[in-house]
């Protein structure tokens, strides 16, 4: 008789907590809004990343088409990666000395592990995460990127242009 | 027709061994489990490793302390950073230099939205694990909500490489503690829903209870740590015991039960989640101003000596052992996971049940394998 009783109790036990979990997953299925996160890709128009985010690195360039990189190569050291690589020319300036220059700013993004540590250490801040994150492409040769847009210069600095003025 | 008559005695019973993995799901990553069998009674389980192997601390031979940073992301991806922050104290005790308030409060905050983070993956897989995919749907939901979080300051979702020897990478976004806030009041009114999915059910009530049993005797000697090591009555929780960052600070309590069969794993991770949010709602109004971070030496050289220095992760302790001989470049490193130890049991764990169990207790023990194979 006991064992009866309880291998009832143990039935409608059991059936009791299955309804309790049912209760929950009832209350999301007539209120599918509260449990979805995104609808990527559908959302794609609107989906603004965080400015953080690490997206891969970039190089900003101004209207005149001007960075801040001076080649020094501080970020290619500090690269755990070897993902930089920058390569300098001497340039000849108007007044007969040779300067060195920018020549190509080389990023592999599929070495990048977006540590952020080139971007820390920047002394000029001429590098940032951009936030796009679609990164997919068909050919490895893609992912190696030059930074420095065709033709592009060396911003002069506003601490040059100060000494000018004094 | 002539009936076969068998002979008890001359079937012979024999072992038979199967594959659990590399590619098995409930492994949760390339575990190899090659397990013995008798009938559907698992005999003996050997564990093989390595098939994720990175060779990750001989890599740390050939970096800067701040390098290795980044590469700790990848041991343990479910407590990035955690064991981020386990190298940068270390590099910090070692050169005696004393981090802002500011940066204690935040990587505290940060450490246990971490562990939260981590126990809610855990909880969904789990239960995923036993046959109740709905969980997965339901611990992602508020998973997502930390994840914006970690994105909006550290700038990524899971290896955020935020912690850096003598601070943090950058400071805390405006939005932080006020997202911080809405979180914990939405997590509170969503976590006693994962009991009542999960924890009550009978099926995964039938199937944890006496499962996997491991004494507070085994637990110490395998060094089963974090909350699968506090289920066996292991008291090792290093917040507790050795404070770091600003746990000293905060009042929460050391969760232990004693049984140590799935089930109480289970509950030990659950409760967890409770302390963390107490852990948080401590802090997060208190953030002292200050700075971000101290102005360190771009290169930065330890003093020659051995250093160690323990956290815990969310799955247990997490130790960075580190060898200087005075160079940028540490001579030799070794890191103490947690997963590595608590995969050590699995034989003493698993032996003697069906091999449906192994899959229950696979998932109690919350294996990372990256972790374990380094
Ligand atoms: S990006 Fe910055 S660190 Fe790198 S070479 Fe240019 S100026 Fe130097
Ligand atoms: S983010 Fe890190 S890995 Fe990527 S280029 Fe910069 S330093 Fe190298």
């Amino acid at each position: 008789m006991n064992a009866i009783l309880n291998y009832l109790k143990e039935l409608f036990g059991g059936i009791k907590t299955l309804l309790t979990g049912m209760k929950v997953t009832g209350y999301y299925f007539v209120h599918p809004k509260e449990i979805i996160t995104q609808q990527y890709p559908e959302n794609r128009k609107t989906l603004k990343m965080f400015d953080r985010f690490k997206g891969e690195v970039t190089m900003p360039h101004d209207e005149n088409n001007q960075h801040k990189c001076t080649a020094c190569g501080i970020c290619e050291i500090n690269c755990p990666n070897g993902s930089i690589e920058v390569i300098s020319k001497q340039v000849e300036k108007a007044d007969g000395k040779t300067k060195k220059e920018l020549d190509v700013y080389i990023y592999k993004l599929s070495m990048c592990t977006f540590c952020g540590i080139c971007i820390k250490v920047c002394p000029q801040d001429a590098i940032t995460f951009s936030q796009g994150f679609e990164h997919a492409v068909f050919n490895k040769e893609k992912l190696i990127k030059t930074l420095n847009k065709p033709g592009s210069s060396l911003k002069e600095k506003v601490k040059e242009v100060k000494e000018v003025i004094e | 027709m002539e009936d076969i008559i068998i002979n008890e005695n001359q079937i012979k019973q024999e072992e038979y061994i199967v594959n659990m993995g590399p590619q098995h799901p409930s492994t949760h990553g390339v575990l190899r489990l090659k397990i013995s069998l008798k009938g559907e009674t698992v005999e003996h389980i050997e564990p093989h490793c390595g098939y994720i192997h990175r060779g990750i601390e001989k890599m740390c031979e050939r970096l800067t302390y701040q390098q290795i940073i980044h590469l700790t992301d990848r041991l343990d991806y479910l407590s990035a950073h955690t064991n981020n922050e386990a190298v940068c104290l270390l590099v910090e005790n070692a050169l005696q230099i004393e981090v802002p308030e500011r940066v204690k409060y935040i990587r505290t905050i940060l450490d246990e939205l971490t562990r939260l983070a981590s126990h809610q993956l855990w909880w969904c897989a789990f239960g995923m694990d036993l046959g109740a995919l709905t969980t997965y749907f339901y611990g992602l939901r508020d998973r997502e909500l930390i994840l914006d979080i970690f994105e909006e300051t550290t700038g990524a979702r899971l290896l955020q490489s935020f912690n850096t020897p003598g601070g943090l990478m950058n400071d805390i976004h405006p939005n932080f503690i006020k997202k911080v806030k809405e979180f914990i009041v939405h997590f509170r009114k969503k976590l006693p829903e994962y009991d009542e999915l999960l924890t009550g059910n009978v099926i995964l009530r039938e199937r944890t209870n006496d499962i996997g049993l491991l004494t507070l005797e085994e637990a110490i000697s395998y060094g089963v740590t974090g909350p699968s090591g506090r289920a066996s009555g292991f008291a090792c929780d290093v917040r507790k015991h050795h404070p770091y960052s600003a746990y000293d600070k905060v009042d929460f309590k050391e969760i232990l039960y004693t049984k140590g069969d799935c089930f109480h794993r289970y509950k030990a991770r659950v409760e967890e989640m409770w302390e963390s949010m107490k852990i948080i709602e401590q802090l997060i109004d208190n953030i002292p101003e200050g700075d971000y971070a101290v102005k360190m030496k771009p290169i930065i050289k330890l003093p020659e000596g051995e250093y160690y220095q323990r956290v815990e992760a969310a799955r247990g302790e997490f130790g960075v052992y580190v060898l200087s001989t005075g160079e940028k470049y540490p001579y030799r490193v070794k890191f103490r996971s947690p997963n590595f130890s608590n995969l050590s049991a699995i034989n003493k764990l698993g032996a003697g049940h069906k091999i449906a169990d192994l899959v229950a207790i696979g998932g109690s023990l919350d294996l990372v394998i990256p972790d374990i194979d380094r």
